[in-house]
This record gives structure tokens, C-alpha cells and sequence, in this order.
């Protein structure tokens, strides 16, 4: 029987932590890739209508503009549609102003390349959207990207 | 009993199955991006500029009510015609041949009361205010979609590849081949059949 007794009773060996810097960088290249860094707290409902002549975006020289129903973080008393910019709830004639302070957080080089993602809700009426793209025309940001989901429409 | 102590245990396959996550995760995690329909809006509106006269038979019109109807050259039209329709409108090739503006790619029905060529042919589209933009974006969307239909059969008959997916690969990096004349024959296609698309102002009802 003695050959199963170790030398050394009692004593615990310490716990191999050799593979901990492992699991603590695969942990950090998961939420790395994982996440996706939101800027704004969206205070409008936003479900995107669905196309497939899509084009991808190039995220640094965009500024976003949300428009829908007024959803959870919405303070304020409408019911109808409304548009977001950053942070914040603007009224349509706004839209301009508050999208060049926008343009203007944007890194130098970009600004004047800027292009603007439409991120608007799929119930949302087409007469505020072409609102918002006058102001757009007269804020000179000519370039825009509905944002849309990848889906076929017919069929 | 006498007291055993706790074998140790082997750590050297942790890295292998950290790395096995690592890479798992790599492959399965889709970074969502943001893709849509791009488009240019007209510069800022000049009073002082008189708006050239288009032919009647040049433009293509389409209307959208408030119900999400389609009118399509005064005529009521399901989505899924629409395409079809601009496609042969864009494509008709008008004018004779011989005559200046006479478009030699043209596959279409060469019908004197339709456009003229890809070049002068216009599609107008307008929707009412209480469109909604599912309707409004679906509308753009088979419309962009009979252009790149279009671009694709031009770009397949002059080079062999298709527009859109020559397109689709530079704007994600991964395009193996000289980007730039690549570039340079994506705009001979663009300015072949350019896009025009005007908007108008939408109607109350």
C-alpha cells in the first residue's frame, strides 16, 4: 500500500494560473469584435425597413439621424414622429443647425466629406423624411445613406 | 484515511482550448454594419436658374399615394412590375440610328414615345405625405435596382464582370485585381447609364 502514499501529505499545491492570461485576452478579443460601441440612447422607435441594393458604409464620417414613434427614453409629449440627432430630440426646422454641430465632432480631415445615415423607422411617413432632406440640401451635406436591413422587398 | 494531496492538474492544453474559443468566437461573432441605400441629394435650390426643359416622353413618372399605391406613367402598378418597367423605359433607345444621342447598347423596345436614350432618360418620383418609408424606401429600391440590372448586363457585355459585385467587392477591400482601372471602368459604366432620379415634392393627400 505505501507505494500509493505521496512523500508530502497535507499541503495543497498552489493552482496553475499559467493559462489565465489566455482566457483573460481571449476574453478581451471576444468583446473586442463583440462589441458594438453605441454613441446615442435612441429616444425613437427604429425598425428598419428592409432592401437589397445596398451599399456598405463608411462608419468615421458618419453622422446618424433617427427618425419614428417616440419609444422609451422619450420625455417629451408628442405622438407623432420625431427626429433625433445625437443626443437629442430636434424639431424639423432644427435639423440643419443641429446637423452641422454634429459634422463639426467629426475628425477635420472628414468633415467635409461627411455623409449622413438615415436611420428611420419603417412606419415612419415619407413627408417628415423629405422635410429632413431639404434641410439636409440646405445644409450642404449632400450625401446620404438610408440605412436599411438586408432583405429582398418583393417576394 | 490518510490525507491525499490534490494531484495537479495539467494546464498545458488551457491555451489550445482558450485559442479554440478565441477563434470560435472570431468566426461566429458578425460585427453588425450598417449598409442601405445610398444616395445624393440635388444641391441647394437656385431661383435664379431656369429649369431645363425635359420631353415629356423622356421621364418617367411614379407616384405613390397615401395608401402605399403605386401610379406608374398613369397607370396603377404592383411593386414587383416596377422594376421590369424602368428597366424598359431606361433601355428603350429611342432615337433612330444615325442620328446623334442614338444608343448602340440598347436592348429595348426602341419606341419613338419612350426615352430617348439611358442618358437623357429620367425617372421622377414622387409620394404623398403620408407615404410610408417601407413604401417610399421599397419603391427606391426596385428603381436602384433596374439601374444595377442595367449596369450589370453593360459591365458583363463590355468586360465580364458584373457592376455591382466588382462594386460591392472595393467597397469591402477584398477586390483582387488593379482597384483602380477597375474604378476607372465602373464610371465608364456609370456614365453610360447615369443615375437620375428626381424627387418632388411630396403632396398633401
Amino acid at each position: 500500500m505505501s507505494k500509493f502514499k505521496k512523500k508530502k501529505g497535507g499541503e495543497l499545491p498552489p493552482v496553475n494560473t499559467a493559462s489565465l492570461p489566455d482566457i483573460v485576452f481571449m476574453l478581451l478579443f471576444f468583446f473586442m469584435v463583440a462589441t458594438v460601441l453605441r454613441k446615442n440612447d435612441l429616444k425613437v422607435l427604429n425598425q428598419l425597413p428592409p432592401a437589397n441594393q445596398i451599399e456598405k458604409l463608411d462608419k468615421s464620417r458618419t453622422v446618424f439621424i433617427y427618425i419614428g414613434k417616440p419609444g422609451e427614453g422619450y420625455t417629451g409629449k408628442s405622438k407623432v414622429d420625431i427626429v433625433q440627432i445625437g443626443d437629442r430630440i430636434v424639431d424639423v426646422k432644427e435639423v440643419k443647425s443641429a446637423i452641422l454641430q454634429e459634422v463639426t465632432k467629426l475628425r477635420e480631415e472628414l468633415q467635409s466629406s461627411a455623409i449622413v445615415a438615415l436611420k428611420i423607422d419603417k412606419d415612419a411617413e415619407s413627408g417628415l423624411v423629405y422635410d429632413v432632406k431639404q434641410e439636409l440640401r440646405e445644409a450642404n451635406l449632400p450625401k446620404i445613406i438610408f440605412i436599411t436591413t438586408p432583405n429582398s422587398v418583393v417576394e | 484515511m490518510a490525507k491525499r494531496s490534490a494531484p495537479e492538474i495539467n494546464a498545458g492544453s488551457m491555451a489550445d482550448i482558450a485559442f479554440l474559443l478565441l477563434i470560435f468566437f472570431l468566426v461566429t461573432t458578425t460585427i453588425d454594419k450598417d449598409k442601405g441605400l445610398v444616395r445624393q441629394l440635388p444641391p441647394p435650390l437656385d431661383e435664379e436658374v431656369i429649369p431645363p426643359i425635359i420631353k415629356q416622353k423622356n421621364l418617367f413618372v411614379v407616384l405613390v399615394n397615401g395608401n402605399n399605391d403605386l401610379l406608374v406613367e398613369d397607370a396603377p402598378m404592383e411593386l414587383k412590375d416596377l422594376r421590369q418597367a424602368a428597366v424598359d423605359f431606361l433601355d428603350n433607345g429611342g432615337i433612330p440610328a444615325g442620328q446623334e444621342g442614338y444608343c448602340d447598347f440598347c436592348q429595348g423596345a426602341r419606341s419613338p414615345s419612350s426615352s430617348d436614350n439611358p442618358d437623357k432618360a429620367i425617372i421622377s418620383m414622387s409620394s404623398a405625405r403620408k407615404t410610408s418609408y417601407s413604401t417610399y424606401i421599397a419603391v427606391q429600391n426596385e428603381l436602384g435596382a433596374a439601374y444595377n440590372q442595367l449596369r450589370d448586363r453593360e459591365s458583363e457585355r463590355l468586360y465580364g464582370w458584373k457592376y455591382t459585385e466588382v462594386k460591392a467587392a472595393i467597397d469591402a477591400g477584398n477586390y483582387d485585381g488593379n482597384e483602380e482601372t477597375a474604378n476607372e471602368k465602373l464610371k465608364e459604366i456609370r456614365d453610360l447609364i447615369p443615375f437620375k432620379l428626381s424627387e418632388a415634392e411630396p403632396k398633401s393627400n
